[in-house]
């Protein structure tokens, strides 16, 4: 069985609306970018979050904090994978105290990541408010955990995997749905 | 990526690649030990035993300390304080830790291969944590570590370890090491202190330190034990420090930039003068990076599914 791109879902112009719209509606939501910090999960959701903070001093001129975040140590998973991922960078230099964090990751599926990412964030202080804002949402949800902010609603089977490739990882850049 | 023994013995006959992903591990590591919040879950529930048959402060409170903020549970054997007193076999005493189904078993042992025979035996991971002469894998990660922190990298850089080398597991796990990863390593000390076919081991040997240390990056003091003196394996300890010891004027022939250091525990004033070791010494951003590093040693080789074969 061989691996092959099934379907399209956003190009490199689709991706920049979309993250538009939701930089927008992370606005609209939060009443203005007052106490929002912008926290990107390793490594999809880094270089979104990136994004999403400079479309926010775009529009609203205000520069707020971004920060990245690793979850291996929070894996749910590490007893029964045969290898461990190898840990990528957390860098938070700011005070999360009090904060409106939205999280920010390119997909959400089964939703265990975010549960990581959530209790990592615990480790290091207490936020105000957590949000989570994704560029797709997969379905197939084994926690109760939901987007605030969505890019696009993408019905998946679960055979199938969905890759967001971006420039920053120097590929061309496109979601892509993969699967036989 | 994973390492591809479920145990830890030595540095010998690990790949460039391996190394490389124990230290690149030990960055994320690192900085658990430098938040509010010292601990991450990421082993939670598994068991580590300390299990030393030598005295320790370092390395024991170091591989405690990785453990707990991993959120692991981790018990401490002494074997003055147990049941070898009586006369039980090192073989008994780990397949009964054993059988209180524990995860990692950290050994350390006067016996070279202790941990190796146990590795064998038990389906635990066994970490080596320093056998007889043989090798002490962590403390030579940890130089490493602490190295390619300061320089960027290892490959090319010229470190001078200076000592009793033949009776040192530091200095062995250092030499392949750092070999692997492409730097020269220079080996100082006494002749009666410098074992025979050390240069098949890829090191070149000085006798004089002024030499040895000429333009080296790293210079790496080891302990003169000074139980060797009754051995007659050198005459005092005053003629030692003039000969083989670290003084500020002596490292002025090392390299602008050059880095001290030292496995600890230390002798002031006869292996490094104190004016060193408080000094430009990185000796105990070494012992920060001990916890990293064998924090990240716990979390690559606590994986599950480990098939026999591996």
């Amino acid at each position: 069985m061989s691996i092959k791109e099934k379907a399209l879902i956003f190009d490199k112009i689709g991706i920049d609306r979309a993250l538009t719209r939701v930089a927008h509606e992370i606005l609209e939501k939060n009443k203005g970018a007052g106490d929002l910090v912008l926290v990107g999960i390793q490594r999809g959701g880094v270089h979104l979050a990136k994004r999403l903070a400079a479309k926010i001093l775009e529009i609203e001129k205000v520069l707020i904090p971004v920060g990245s975040l690793d979850i291996t140590m929070y894996r749910d998973d590490l007893s029964t994978r045969k290898s461990q991922p190898v840990p990528q960078a957390t860098d938070i230099s700011f005070d999360i105290q009090d904060k409106i964090m939205v999280l920010v990751d390119d997909v959400v599926y089964t939703g265990r990541t975010i549960r990581a990412a959530l209790n990592s964030i615990m480790d290091y202080g207490r936020p105000k408010r957590i949000q989570l804002a994704v560029l797709v949402d997969r379905g197939h949800r084994e926690l109760p955990i939901r987007a605030d902010f969505v890019g696009k609603n993408l019905p998946t089977s679960s055979r199938e995997k969905v890759e967001v490739m971006l420039a920053e990882d120097g590929r061309d850049e496109k979601v892509v749905i993969l699967g036989e | 990526m994973s390492l591809s023994s479920k145990d830890l013995l030595g540095i010998k006959g690990m790949t460039a690649d391996e190394i490389k992903l124990i230290l690149d591990t030990a960055s994320t590591f690192k900085d658990v030990s430098e938040r509010d919040i010292k601990k991450v879950p990421t082993l939670r529930g598994k068991t580590v035993i300390n299990l030393f048959y030598e005295a320790s402060t370092r390395t024991r409170t170091s591989f405690e300390l990785a453990g707990k903020r991993l959120s692991a549970d981790v018990i401490n054997i002494s074997s003055s304080t147990s049941s070898v007193i009586k006369g039980e076999t090192l073989l008994d005493t780990a397949r009964n830790i054993e059988a209180m189904k524990c995860d990692i078993i950290i050994v350390r042992h006067s016996c070279s291969g202790a941990p190796e025979y146990l590795s064998k035996r038990l389906k635990s991971s066994v970490i080596n944590a320093g056998d007889g002469a043989h090798e002490h894998p962590t403390q030579g990660l940890l130089d490493m570590f602490t190295i390619r922190e300061k320089f960027g990298k290892l490959e090319g850089l010229t470190v001078a370890i200076v000592g009793d080398i033949m009776h040192s597991r530091v200095a062995r796990s250092n030499i392949y090491g750092l070999t692997t990863m492409g730097a020269k390593v220079r080996v100082c000390g006494p002749p009666t202190m410098v074992p025979s076919c050390i240069e098949c081991l890829g090191a070149q040997v000085y006798y004089n330190m002024d030499k040895a240390i000429e333009g080296a990056d790293v210079v790496m003091m080891l302990r003169l034990q000074l139980e060797r003196q009754a051995a007659g394996l050198f005459p005092g300890v005053r003629e030692y420090a003039e000969l083989f010891g670290l003084n500020p004027r002596r490292l002025e022939r090392a390299a602008k930039h050059a880095i001290v250091m030292h496995p600890g525990p230390m002798n002031r004033g006869v292996e490094i003068s104190s004016e060193v070791a408080d000094g430009t010494a990185v000796i105990l951003e070494q012992v920060t990076n001990g916890v990293a590093v064998r924090m990240a040693v716990m979390f690559l080789l606590s994986g599950g599914m480990r098939t026999d074969a591996q």
